[in-house]
């Protein structure tokens, strides 16, 4: 079982409930693998750094899971033939990035989020 | 004139460190553009290792977290006036 991140690009076109629908089926995905669903975020309509099919927005989402590598495979074909999915992206957490990842989990970014920019700006 | 045969004064050149180094940073997170943007130009071109001092070993990392970012349009590939 290895430690995976995957965040996507859902088409702005689709209303809220049918992107939460469109999530829900990608988690089903990974439940049917035997995955396991560490987290599920959701940063909802962003504006994107540059226009993809056209579109200046997208539903963004992000889903952390332990899972066996072939389920990668299956999430991505279907991923791919969703086409309401704009841009996937699956990354492997390497050991620094699960500690990350968990603190991330517990929040404690949004709230330190003023303090970490700070340390930056002195470095 | 020429700026030939003056001589630098060492002391007023500060010396660059690698901010992961010196901060204990170890994963560089590919979904926070404010961080990555201290590593690109204005252009959104990525800035080399003699400008900002990060070490070899961090700088694949931002490479990296960077190339992901533009993948998922958290970061322009190209851009006017980012900062």
């Amino acid at each position: 079982m290895n430690h995976y991140e995957t965040v996507f690009i859902l088409n702005p076109v689709l209303s809220e409930d049918q992107a939460k629908d469109t999530v829900d089926k990608f988690v089903k995905v990974l439940n049917k693998a035997k995955a396991d669903i560490l987290n599920k975020e959701n940063w909802g309509l962003k504006k994107m750094a540059y226009p993809i099919q056209n579109k200046s927005t997208g539903f963004y989402n992000l889903l952390e899971f332990t899972a066996a590598p072939e389920t990668i495979n299956i999430l991505e074909t279907e991923f791919r033939r969703d086409e309401s999915v704009m841009r996937f992206l699956t990354v492997a957490l390497d050991k620094n990035a699960v500690v990350y990842a968990a603190r991330r989990r517990k929040g404690e970014f949004n709230k330190n989020k003023k303090a970490t920019k700070k340390e930056g700006a002195e470095a | 004139m020429t700026l030939m045969n003056e001589p630098i004064k060492r002391a007023e050149i500060k010396p660059k460190y690698c901010r992961f180094k010196k901060n204990g940073i170890k994963y560089i997170d590919y979904k926070d553009p404010d961080f990555l943007m201290k590593f690109v130009n204005e252009q959104g071109k990525l800035l080399p290792r003699r400008l900002t001092g990060t070490s070899w070993k961090f700088q694949k990392k931002v490479t990296q977290a960077v190339k992901r970012a533009r993948h998922l349009a958290i970061l322009p590939y190209v851009g006017d006036s980012l900062k």
